[in-house]
């Protein structure tokens, strides 16, 4: 043990801060969190010091469980938030490494004024995101919103797209890929800056074409890259919840599980903790099991990850 | 999770491409069509706030839009005078909190960061992947516990207690990050202080971190914007009380049940913006290469 100690204790030292901040604040909250989902806890019979009063809630086995997976439309409709959600993340992802490989590939070659065009490309990133929330919902007024006079102007329909129809959808998803591109355009360029450029030489030596050389040399070189920011997009845009709350408030038909969970934890006067926890744990089991099969996945292919 | 060394080097890409022949002059014309036109895209959300926030509320919804409709600079000084709520207390709020977390941010993660890269020790595995895993953890199961710690630490409503949340969210992904970028530093280096007889902190601190610089300078962006911009923990955690606000709580005032006064909204948003923007003009050159050979090579 003292070996151990004398050998290890600066290692341990170090991170020992993290591990106390993330386990007082995370996993110990994490478990609270899954002990409210068995009982009826909200508003009125949580302990509250300041007006003295203890706690009053009473366990309820696994009634929020059931209650919510039956998918009951006064419970958010799970299955069908569920599927919502799915659309949601998989449509921003998709779009946000589709655009960013893109961009990163035009802007990973030489060409004048690359530097300027990169500061204007990654500048969504730097700008809050509440602050671009606020100014795509005063775009997309029906109305009087830029978007919708242009495209009036072009003679194309105009939605009214933060209504109660599936343009909401749309518009959110539109915005969240606005902001995620430029993280995925940053992470892939560097990517494709450490791929040596032996290799492409190689490859035209050989006769490839183009496509051969962005399928066989381009692709495989950014696999590291690409495993984790895919996986590291998909657990954020799963819990995104800023963009979709500030550009559509409580519209049922933006609502995915985090925003219903929102929902639950802070309107009405009855504020139900319970079912917000609840959703909160089946988020995160989706999100386990998710990375588990990648990770599967990922080794099969031969990634030690 | 392991990166090369030789990863850092970045590839002169201009070298390679001339040598595989000159692209034509309809190409060079496509690809600078594109990436101006992706550039006005990133580009016109900000400045079209930047120009509603010259108008008076009243002209911001009109249905013909112009570039100047009575513009001045009256949304900037009742915002700023405090008119609409107490503006300058948010924005001393949110400087304090963002600072903070920052700080507190990379110090943790820088330690942990170079433990990781540098030391073998029981736990390491396991310790990374539980990182990758508060990543996870929506903010929804967190939220009624973490107010009951704060609340029995004594830390609810106050800065520090924020502080706290955000560096939750901001560490592990900055662990992450400094990681990747302690391990394409050599670790000769570390040897040859060693010999010269540093401790591994005084290594640490004098010679790694120095050299680490561009990856601090990209941890500390990410930390800050982390903590300046968010809103669910910020709106649920904050008292009430005006001046105790946050930016981006402060923020919704200016957008009631019906009617959103965007002019005034606009002038605010470009006054958050703005510390922002200029933290992120400090770090961009950074960000390439901090970035990639961080947190994204795995």
């Amino acid at each position: 043990m003292r070996r151990f100690l004398d050998r290890h204790w600066y290692a341990y030292a170090m991170v020992l801060p993290v591990v106390v901040v993330i386990a007082v604040l995370v996993l110990y909250p994490l478990a609270q969190g899954v002990f409210f989902t068995f009982t009826n806890i909200n508003e009125a019979n949580i302990a509250n010091p300041i007006l003295d009063r203890p706690a009053t809630y009473i366990s309820v086995g696994l009634r929020n469980y059931l209650n919510v997976l039956s998918g009951d439309p006064s419970y958010g409709s799970f299955w069908s938030t569920l599927a919502r959600t799915l659309i949601w993340t998989s449509a921003c992802v998709l779009l946000h490494y589709g655009i960013g490989l893109g961009l990163a590939m035009l802007l990973n070659r030489p060409l004048r004024g690359r530097s300027a065009y990169r500061v204007l490309l990654i500048l969504p990133w730097a700008v809050p995101a509440f602050i671009s929330a606020f100014a795509w919902k005063y775009m997309f007024n029906a109305q009087y919103g830029i978007i919708n006079q242009a495209l009036r102007a072009v003679g194309l329909p105009d939605p009214v797209w933060l209504g109660q129809s599936d343009w909401a959808l749309v518009a959110v998803i539109i915005v969240n890929v606005w902001l995620g591109v430029p993280f995925m355009m940053v992470s892939l360029l560097g990517g494709l800056q450490s791929i040596p450029g032996d290799l492409y030489e190689a490859a035209e030596v050989d006769g490839a074409t183009p496509w051969q050389r962005f399928r066989h040399v381009t692709l495989p070189g950014l696999r590291a890259v690409s495993s984790t920011v895919v996986l590291l997009g998909i657990i954020w845009t799963f819990n995104m919840f800023a963009v979709i709350y500030l550009v559509a408030g409580q519209n049922p038909n933006t609502r995915i599980l985090v925003t219903y969970a929102f929902e639950r934890f802070f309107s009405g006067a009855s504020r139900d903790y319970a079912v917000a926890s609840t959703y909160g744990v089946l988020i995160l089991s989706v999100l386990l099991v998710f990375a588990s099969v990648y990770r599967r996945a990922l080794r099969r292919q031969g990634e030690v990850w | 999770m392991s990166v090369e060394a030789a990863s850092l080097r970045t590839v002169p890409t201009g070298r390679r491409q001339v040598k595989r022949g000159k692209r034509g002059r309809g190409a060079s014309v496509a690809l600078h069509v594109t990436l101006v036109l992706a550039s006005l895209i990133a580009v016109f959300p900000v400045f079209w706030v930047l120009v509603t926030s010259f108008k008076p509320d009243a002209r911001a919804v009109e249905t013909t839009p112009k570039l100047f409709n009575e513009s001045s600079l009256d949304n900037y000084t009742r915002v700023l005078s405090g008119e609409k709520g107490d503006f300058l207390a948010w924005f001393g709020n949110s400087v304090l909190i963002a600072l903070l977390t920052t700080v507190i941010a990379v110090f943790l993660s820088a330690t942990a960061g170079y433990a990781a890269s540098r030391f073998r020790f029981p736990g390491k595995r396991s310790l990374m992947l539980s990182f990758l895993l508060v990543q996870m953890f929506p903010f929804a199961v967190l939220i009624v516990p973490l107010y009951n710690i704060l609340l029995t630490l004594g830390l609810q409503g106050t800065s520090i207690g924020l502080v706290l949340v955000y560096c939750t969210t901001a560490v592990p992904f900055c662990t992450y990050m400094l990681k990747g970028y302690f391990d394409t530093i050599p670790a000769d280096i570390d040897e040859a202080g060693r010999v010269d007889g540093l401790s591994p902190f005084g290594v640490f601190w004098r010679l790694v971190l120095p050299l680490a610089r561009p990856g601090l300078a990209v941890t500390a962006f990410y930390a800050f914007l982390t903590a300046w911009g968010e809103v669910a923990f910020a709106s649920a955690f904050l008292s009430a009380a005006d001046e105790s606000k946050t930016l981006a709580v402060g923020l919704q005032v200016f957008v009631q049940q019906n009617r959103t006064e965007w002019g005034h909204l606009a002038a605010a948003s470009i006054l958050v913006a703005i510390p922002a923007i200029a933290v992120f003009y400090l770090v961009q050159r950074f960000l390439v290469t901090g970035l990639s050979s961080g947190a994204v090579k795995g």
